[in-house]
């Protein structure tokens, strides 16, 4: 499979990326050379083959039911979270206006 | 009196515990180091001498009121710029994160203050720990201090731990931390000839260190040699509940039970490694290694790891699927860059914080990863990657079933100029071939310094282990150790 201009303006869209268009000229060959590499996987049979979840068995946990649990990552600690905001104000992180 | 910036992290240790020296005057020394190596090789974004100072006072303090030490007490290091420090800006190389300041601190990090060591300062890296070369960084390139004989060009020092192997290799810090995804600690020592190991998945907790790819992601050391490889390890593993794919398993000790000797220990050599054209020195080396190992009383045993061509491409789907996922947080809203052009709307914003803040190489990849995870894709590229993934880590598993430990090259070169690769992506990505197979397993791995090429430039050779035998990889290592004799350099030039 390989990608066009088209195609790539349209994954640029989705990863949310400013694409020019002398950028995305640029990249279709680039992501084509790497999506060809990426081909030869095809030739591997997987007939049976589960994907890998888990690199290493582990078993998933649960945190204990309690508010603040760990103080760091608890709740009471919205200066800190709103400390590297670029525009935190009131308290709330601040966005452009959404709703026309 | 002996040049302090001469002694690694267990002749630090020793130095300070007996009194030979303070842990004052072992920061200082290195600070002044680093202030004078920054300008040549580049190796950290935020230099921090008053940390290193003042942990090394606690640790003064501490052994003159007769406290236990630490671990790694008076030892001061440098922290690869992908762990969260408090207060103290940490960037991952991004113009993204180029003024966060973290408000907590990371896990490792924090275990390796706590063990006594301290922070000479923040190192550069490749952006998000993306690339091979450390050219990916939004703070210049690292230059290696090594250099060819008879040339003064400018070579890479390995990536993504450029800025850790630089400093370790250049004597400006006796060890620094690394992050591994696909040889970013085990690549970058080989070029450099320092050790580092990259532990069992799991073994140190990621939490507070900027995800690149969630699976693959591990922390460890970088230093002199094996067992100061071990010490820091040893400071820096263990469970953690912040973390859920933490082991939940106790740490052992490491140094405590290192031992050169492998009578009774089979060791294979994977036949799929030997590739055609390979580099005459690296297959050199790679024989010296198993004459090495026989010497230290082990049976060679020649394995197969088939799938061992399929396992860099993938990576080069499964890591890019996963940092383009954990790569969409930045966002401009929460924290790090924002671009808000004339009028734009949210989505606008989105697209143009993105744009301005990643590099190339991190847009390239989280554009892979968006296209092989969208919509009529995911099965054909990713599913099977994932089933490759299955098929790489039995391959390891039904080795492992014969044999103790892996002994292969870390890199199919030494190191390479810089800007030599930089134009072709796919080049540079070939360079990981070596080291991604333990990734993609999840496997501990190290690799040890072995030799010079005929340009006088080191070469490694990688131990690859059994899930968490880290002391199996850390033994063999040991034992290669012993017998290279690696005593080799860089000359200093800057």
């Amino acid at each position: 499979m390989s990608v066009d201009t088209a195609t790539v303006a349209r994954i640029a869209s989705l990863a949310r990326i400013k694409v020019t268009e002398e950028e995305i000229a640029a990249m279709v060959p680039e992501l084509n050379g790497i999506l060809a590499w990426v081909e030869q996987l095809g030739e591997v049979n997987v007939e049976g083959i589960a994907p890998m979840t888990a690199v290493i068995p582990n078993k998933q946990r649960l945190r204990d039911d309690v508010v603040n649990a760990d103080p760091l990552t608890g709740g009471d600690v919205q200066d800190k979270v709103l400390s590297n905001a670029p525009a935190g104000e009131h308290g709330f992180f601040g966005v452009p206006k959404v709703i026309e | 009196m002996t040049d302090l910036t001469d002694l690694g992290v267990a002749a630090i240790r020793e130095g300070v515990a007996k009194g030979e020296f303070t842990a004052v005057e072992v920061a200082g020394a290195f600070n002044a180091a680093v202030v004078a190596a920054q300008p040549a090789l580049n190796a950290f974004i935020t230099l921090t001498p008053e940390k290193a100072l003042e942990a090394a006072a606690a640790v003064d303090a501490n052994r003159a009121a007769g406290k236990a030490l630490g671990k790694m007490a008076g030892v001061p290091i440098g922290m690869k710029d992908l762990f969260a420090t408090t207060g103290t800006k940490t960037t991952a190389a991004s113009n993204i994160l180029g003024n966060f300041v973290p408000p907590y601190e990371s896990t490792v990090s924090q275990k390796l203050w706590d063990a006594g060591a301290g922070m000479l300062g923040k190192l550069n890296l490749d952006q998000f720990a993306m690339g091979s070369s450390n050219e990916t960084s939004a703070f210049g390139n690292v230059i290696s201090p090594w250099r060819r004989e008879g040339s003064d060009a400018q070579l890479a020092p390995g990536g993504s731990s450029g800025g850790s192997s630089a400093a370790v290799s250049a004597r400006i810090a006796p060890a620094a931390t690394g992050t591994d995804t696909g040889g970013s600690i085990r690549q970058p020592a080989a070029f450099t000839g320092i050790s580092g190991i990259k532990p069992t998945y799991g073994r140190c907790s990621r939490w507070g260190i900027v995800a690149f790819a969630s699976s693959l992601d591990q922390a460890g050391p970088m230093a002199r040699d094996v067992r100061d490889c071990a010490i820091m390890l040893e400071a820096m593993a263990g469970f953690d509940p912040k973390d859920s794919t933490s082991l939940d398993l106790p740490v052992p000790e490491w140094e405590a039970s290192l031992n050169a000797d492998m009578r009774g220990k089979k060791v294979g050599i994977p036949r799929e490694y030997r590739m055609d054209g390979m580099d005459a020195d690296v297959a050199r080396v790679w024989d010296e290694g198993i004459a090495w190992l026989k010497d230290a009383g082990a049976e060679i045993v020649d394995i197969n790891l088939a799938h061992t061509k399929y396992a860099l491409p993938a990576y080069y789907i499964i890591a890019p699927a996963e940092a383009s996922s954990n790569l969409a947080r930045y966002d401009g809203v929460r924290y790090g860059l924002r671009d808000l052009p004339q009028g734009a709307g949210l989505q606008d914003m989105y697209a143009a914080t993105r744009a301005a803040g990643f590099g190339a190489e991190v847009k390239r990849r989280i554009l892979i990863g968006t296209y092989v995870l969208s919509a009529g894709f995911y099965d054909a590229y990713y599913t099977q990657a994932q089933k490759v993934r299955t098929l790489i880590s039995r391959d390891f598993m039904d080795a492992f079933q014969t044999v103790d430990v892996i002994l292969a090259p870390t890199a199919p070169t030494a190191a390479f100029g810089l800007g030599e690769m930089v134009s072709d992506p796919l080049a540079m990505y070939l360079n990981d071939v070596f080291a991604v197979p333990a990734s993609l397993a999840g496997l501990p791995a190290m690799s040890v310094p072995a030799g010079l090429d005929r340009q006088g430039l080191p070469l490694g050779l990688q131990l690859i282990g059994r899930p968490f035998d880290e002391q199996g990889v850390l033994d063999a290592g040991l034992a290669i150790e012993a017998r290279a004799g690696f005593t080799a350099r860089p000359a200093k030039w800057w």
